[in-house]
């Protein structure tokens, strides 16, 4: 069997704990929670961080709850916390959309919401749902906190805003009325990442979108996000004829490349298909219609 | 879902029965290779070749073997000394130990670290440097024949090609000619791509050579220690009598675990070269780069037949991908396995098979994953073949096969390739699997459905198998002949022991063997020992894949078990004071003739045979026997299988919504078992058909390696298998059974194929039918599986 | 380093290095090789054992992440030399052919059970979704869970 090779562990008490011993180890340190992602890469010896910082004693940034108008999401929550979370999904249906498909039942027992957007996969489900939704990254360090709004957190595959000595701590959803969400995903098998997922969120007064989000995992959207499709939408009525424009504008915005999940244009035929069903589910949400 | 069958418990014989190897199972207490731990035991690593195809400039292990936990770094160097960097294949060819001059494919082995953990011989394979030099590699089959490819094999002197071998069978005049007078002939390009049988334990093995007694003991995942022992006696000149092959518990075979894998020789020369017991187990990667794959074959199919429906002949030359060796297990007799079974189910005028082999720089294999030695590959064909012909034809598929079905008197059959038919009733099978599916209904609502603009497919495949290799004159391995052995003993106090030369990868059996036992001489079965796995403790045999087990070795438990009551027969009548002929046997007795109270047990007789009673002229003490079968000809298993699959006609994604599976494997030991094999089989034919397949990009990088890429099918794409059962014996076994341990992996990939095929209404479309390759065909553009996707 | 934790009621300590892998710390320190491995990706479920009462990949755990945590492995299912009804479902359905994904699969189902008693079909394939059997096609081992779902009182099994 594939074994990481060694490396120092330390275990976090607090989050300022964790962030003063990521700045003592420095660059070669790394954070580790479920470890879902981080220990694959390290068995396979493409990370090789020489230190681990253990956070997964901070239970209390393990929450998923509701605080004034906004989500709150802490990193350290689960992925079945997230799945299971009532306050999620009253009001972003697209969490539990998302969470059904992210991986399987046992690797959601362990693996964070802040690990997987951290690790910042190009096919992750979360990042696209978040980008969807327009979540806020808190990031922590050493001199306080700061608020980096979605677009800005992925630089790139593999690559967040989150820097060195910093932690990423909770993610926070702006709570909206007349909001409806969903995501839609096909993957090869169950369990697989995704060949294509798109996450739509949109919010309205009446038949008019006052705001919408849309998001794409797997297809190389710039910061899982087709701002193209959303400008279609925004401020004009929900209808099949919108929500088709905007589904070719998702697909032809995005830059997916061929791989083993499929070729590219599968990928953007599914862009095309899953943004406009994704938009279809958020709006029967947000008029009621569908649960 | 209510579980209503609850198994019948112990029945003196055949029947439902729990398996008795299941108490240590389910309390985690089974022993597989890497839960043996020896005193003093080293753990082995390899390090393996990042490239396809480079020459090796040099290979530095100083460093490695400066690691204050690593004993010993080899290299082909050293084991050019010994005379074993290079052994003999099991196909007439030769395999690397490890590598030499070059490399010839991804994952190959370079070097092997002995460390006294398994962490530190990990680590020290970093320490390695090898100096490559990389060169053009070939991974396209097709490709590989060109007279600019780069010859793979220049290890062989005077090689100049990558050409392997040429093989045929059938008449090709006759097939040609019935061609030629046919109204239709459909012709279609189908490749069968790689796949890998990934059993969940992967492969390993211990080695223990003890320098003062000068004994070998190997344990080791194998499918086939007599066979194991047989070749390291007479590659490495070890005196085979102090060799001893042990199979622990073996987590899933699936004929990934047959061959002799360079690992293996490398803890044998660990533990020479150490003197401490030394382990090596793969890790998944490992295992799905460099040992066994099964298929990689380019199947050019024709079909002719007349306007009626009859069909007349079938056709094909197959491009046979055998990789960097050909390292293939099959009979000697046989470089195509049995492939030339492709005249399947159906009454021919004619039939030609022309297979070609070639080398490329792929992991070497080609037989494994419960294939019947390639009757997947030719069951694949045919039943995709006419399904084509239905399309052209415009003919219900059902309807053409039950047309052109071999009739139950034409048994014993002999098809246009040769080989015998021992029995078979097709239209019941395929009457009953169309019954239990509603056949008429699926297409009614298929027609519905279709309307409505949903995509729904119903697929067949009927397949016939040619199991139980083999009869001794005809096929071998390796020279030695497919026969096995089984020895019986009854103790005193009439207990058994059975000794087999087959080996269990999770098949059951310990109780099946014991339920054959209980049948022929009454004594319960779970008073019956099963002894297997261990060369010191078993007869001599060519071990379990093929589907052979119960063909073969069943047979020669049945016989030896015979012989055990022809001997208590005579002892009982010296008890009674009676005339052997004037004895009969009821199940656990002899009994006088009309006389059912004056009786001796299987039991008195054994206790009686190892007293002090005075025995008959010409019988010896004790209650045993034993046997050596030599087939007389395999067994040929069949069943009709019908697939439902639901496809979303946006992404094209692929949903079996039912599976229906009529198999005739003669009469079932255990039927409980015997559904537990075709469950296993069918949700492999899932994978196949909708997910699995190594493919490699141009460089010959493989870009299945690991179960994130080879995807293996879950719960959620099995749907609840919906099973039913002809009984057709087969009139030269013993027993009458044929053996079913492949018969769903051979027989279920065509049936999903067909379905999204017919579902989608598309001609042909290669396997892996992942959402992309089904999207894809609908526009009429399928993409190559075997290679990266562009 | 030294690590301590408690692996089937039983507080355990040993020296390790913090890269070992828990699934090898409780297979080659503590010989429960009960538990298997399969892959080193996560994907194949051989080697799920619980962690504080949840059912993890113990291939993705490193050794100091289990310290002061509750291990439980395959081996403490059967109590007092009864089976629990997830072992006698295993038996009695022909839940396991190989055995290798058994102690595995038992370990969610078991979890499943604890939490949802009378789970459906479709909720035993979710549970066990990330785990790989290449024998049962997983046919029998539903039924298992099923088995052991109406059959909640212990009862010697003649295995």
């Amino acid at each position: 069997m594939q074994v990481p090779a060694p490396v120092e562990y330390e275990r976090a008490t607090s989050v300022d704990d964790a962030i003063a011993k990521l700045e003592r180890y420095g660059p070669e340190a790394r954070l580790i929670a479920g470890g879902h992602s981080l220990i694959p890469m390290m068995k396979l010896r493409l990370a090789r961080p020489e230190v681990l910082i253990d956070i997964n004693d901070l239970t209390d940034l393990a929450y998923i709850k509701r605080e004034g108008d906004e989500l709150r999401i802490g990193a350290m929550a689960r992925h079945r916390d997230l799945l299971e979370s009532h306050v999620a999904f009253e009001y972003y249906p697209i969490f539990r959309d998302a969470e059904e498909v992210i991986a399987d039942p046992v690797v959601r027992n362990r693996g964070t919401i802040g690990g997987s957007i951290c690790q910042a996969d190009p096919s992750e489900d979360l990042s696209a749902a978040f980008a969807a939704v327009k979540a806020d990254m808190v990031i922590q360090s050493s001199s306080g906190e700061r608020i980096v709004p979605n677009p800005e957190f992925h630089r790139g595959p593999y690559t967040t805003a989150v820097g060195d000595g910093e932690m990423l701590t909770e993610v926070r959803v702006a709570i909206r009325p007349g909001c409806g969400s969903a995501y839609e995903k096909v993957e090869r098998r169950v369990g697989d990442w995704a060949v294509t997922a798109v996450g739509a969120c949109i919010q309205l007064d009446g038949d008019t979108i006052t705001e919408v989000g849309i998001g794409l995992a797997a297809v190389s959207a710039q910061h899982f996000r087709s701002a193209g499709a959303e400008d279609i939408l925004r401020g004009g009525p929900a209808t099949e004829e919108q929500f088709a424009a905007a589904a070719a504008a998702a697909a032809e915005g995005c830059n997916p490349s061929s791989d083993q999940r499929g070729p590219a244009d599968y990928k953007r035929h599914l862009a095309r298909v899953l943004t406009l069903r994704a938009l279809r589910r958020a709006t029967a949400r947000a008029r009621g219609q569908e649960a | 879902m209510t579980v209503t069958q609850e198994p019948e418990t112990n029945p003196i014989g055949f029947g439902r029965m729990q398996r008795k190897e299941d108490a240590r199972f389910v309390r985690g207490q089974g022993n597989y290779i890497d839960d043996i731990v020896l005193p003093g035991m080293l753990h082995g690593a390899i390090l393996r070749s990042p490239y396809a195809h480079a020459r090796i400039k040099s290979i530095d292990t100083t460093a490695a073997e400066a690691h204050p936990k690593v004993k010993a770094v080899i290299t082909g160097a050293l084991l050019e000394t010994l005379g074993l960097a290079w052994i003999p294949s099991l196909s007439a060819d030769v395999v690397a130990v490890l590598a030499t001059d070059k490399v010839r494919f991804q994952g190959q082995e370079v070097a092997f670290v002995v460390a006294e953990d398994r962490y530190s011989a990990r680590d020290a394979l970093e320490l390695i440097d090898v100096d490559y030099e990389p060169l053009p590699a070939v991974v396209d089959a097709k490709r590989s024949l060109d007279p600019d490819a780069p010859i793979i094999r220049d290890d062989i002197e005077g090689k100049t090609n990558n050409h392997i071998f040429d093989w045929d069978a059938g008449n090709k005049e006759e097939t040609d000619a019935a061609f030629a007078k046919a109204d239709v002939v459909v012709t279609e390009e189908m490749l069968y791509p790689r796949v890998h049988p990934a059993p969940m334990e992967t492969c390993g093995q211990i080695s223990d050579m003890n320098k003062v007694t000068g004994k070998l003991t190997i344990w080791c995942t194998t499918q086939a220690p007599h066979a194991h022992r047989t070749i390291y006696a007479l590659v490495a000149g070890l005196p085979e009598h102090q060799i001893r092959v042990v199979s622990p518990d073996i987590g899933g075979g699936f004929g990934n675990k047959v061959g002799i894998y360079p690992g293996y020789v490398l803890t044998v020369v660990g533990s020479i070269v150490t003197g401490k017991p030394v382990k090596w187990v793969e890790d998944r990667s490992e295992n799905l780069m460099s040992t066994s794959f099964a298929r990689d074959y380019h199947m050019h199919g024709e079909i002719a037949a007349t306007s009626e429906g009859k069909i007349l002949a079938l056709r094909t030359k197959t491009l046979a991908d055998h990789g960097a060796f050909n390292n293939t297990a099959q009979p000697t007799k046989y470089p195509a396995g049995f492939f030339h079974i492709f005249t399947g189910s159906y009454d021919l005028e004619a039939a030609y098979c022309e297979v070609t082999g070639v080398y490329t720089n792929k992991a070497p294999g080609g037989v494994a994953y419960a294939c019947s030695f390639r009757v997947t590959e030719a069951s694949y064909l045919v039943e995709r073949l006419v399904d084509c012909l239905a399309d052209e034809l415009k003919m219900d598929p059902a309807e053409l096969r039950l047309k052109n079905f071999i009739q139950p008197e034409q048994f014993p059959y002999t098809c246009k390739t040769g080989w015998e038919y021992d029995s078979g009733d097709y239209p019941r099978a395929m009457r009953l699997a169309m019954d239990i599916a509603g056949y008429e209904q699926l297409r009614a609502e298929q027609v519905e459905k279709r309307a409505r603009g949903e995509l729904m497919g119903i697929g067949i495949s009927f397949f016939t198998e040619t199991v139980g290799a083999g009869p001794r004159k005809h096929m071998d391995i390796l020279g030695l002949g497919m026969a096995d052995g089984a020895e019986v003993r009854v103790h005193p106090t009439g207990k058994a022991v059975v000794r087999l030369s087959v080996q269990t990868q999770g098949q059951g059996h310990e109780t099946t063997f014991a339920q054959i036992v209980a049948q022929e001489l009454g004594i319960p079965p779970l008073d019956i020992d099963v002894v297997h796995g261990d060369t010191d403790n078993t007869p001599f045999g060519l071990g379990t894949y093929g589907s052979r087990s119960t063909p073969v070795s069943g047979a020669a438990v049945a016989i030896a078990t015979r012989r055990v009551r022809d001997k208590a027969r005579l002892i009982a009548a010296t008890m009674l004071e009676v005339s052997p002929d004037d004895l009969e046997w009821e199940k656990g007795k002899w009994f006088v003739k009309g006389d059912p109270s004056t009786a001796k047990t299987i039991q008195e007789i054994a206790l009686a045979a190892h007293g002090s009673m005075e025995l008959p002229e010409g019988v010896e003490g004790h209650l045993d026997g034993s046997c050596v079968y030599d087939p007389p000809n395999l067994t040929y298993p069949f069943g009709a299988y019908i697939c439902v699959v639901d496809i979303d006609p946006e992404t094209l994604q692929v949903k079996v919504r039912r599976f229906i599976a009529v198999d005739d494997c003669g009469p079932r030991i255990n039927p409980m078992i015997v559904e537990g094999q075709v469950h296993g089989g069918l949700a492999d034919g899932v994978g196949m058909a909708l997910m699995e397949v190594i493919a490699f990009d141009e460089d010959g990088n493989c870009l299945g390696g690991s179960f994130m890429d080879y995807l293996l099918p879950t719960s959620m794409e099995c749907p609840s298998w919906e099973l039913g059962e002809t009984v057709t014996p087969s009139p030269h076994h013993p027993l009458g059974v044929k053996g079913v341990g492949e018969s769903a992996t051979v027989g279920s990939p065509a049936a999903i194929v067909n379905a999204v095929l017919d579902a989608i209404g598309v001609r042909h479309a290669d396997m892996p039918l992942t959402s992309a390759q089904v999207w894809r065909a609908t526009e009429g553009r399928p993409f190559r599986t075997d290679l990266a996707i562009e | 380093m030294q690590v301590t934790m408690t692996v089937n009621g039983k507080e355990v300590t040993r020296d390790v290095e913090p890269r070992l892998l828990l699934v090898h710390f409780i297979r080659d320190e503590l010989g429960l090789t009960g538990t298997h491995w399969g892959c080193d990706t996560s994907n194949c479920g051989a080697c799920v054992l619980w962690m504080d009462g949840e059912p993890v990949k113990s291939c993705t755990v490193l050794t100091p992440m289990a310290a002061g945590r509750e291990i439980r492995t395959v081996e403490d299912l059967e109590q007092d030399g009864v089976l629990d009804p997830i072992q006698q479902g295993f038996v009695s359905q022909h839940g396991l052919q190989c055995g290798f994904c058994t102690p595995g699969m038992m370990m969610t189902c078991r979890h499943l059970l604890d939490h949802n008693p009378d789970p459906s079909e479709h909720e035993i394939r979710v549970a066990i979704s990330g785990q790989i059997c290449r024998c049962t096609g997983y046919e029998n081992i539903v039924r298992s869970v099923r088995w052991a779902a109406e059959h909640t009182t212990s009862e010697e099994v003649s295995a």
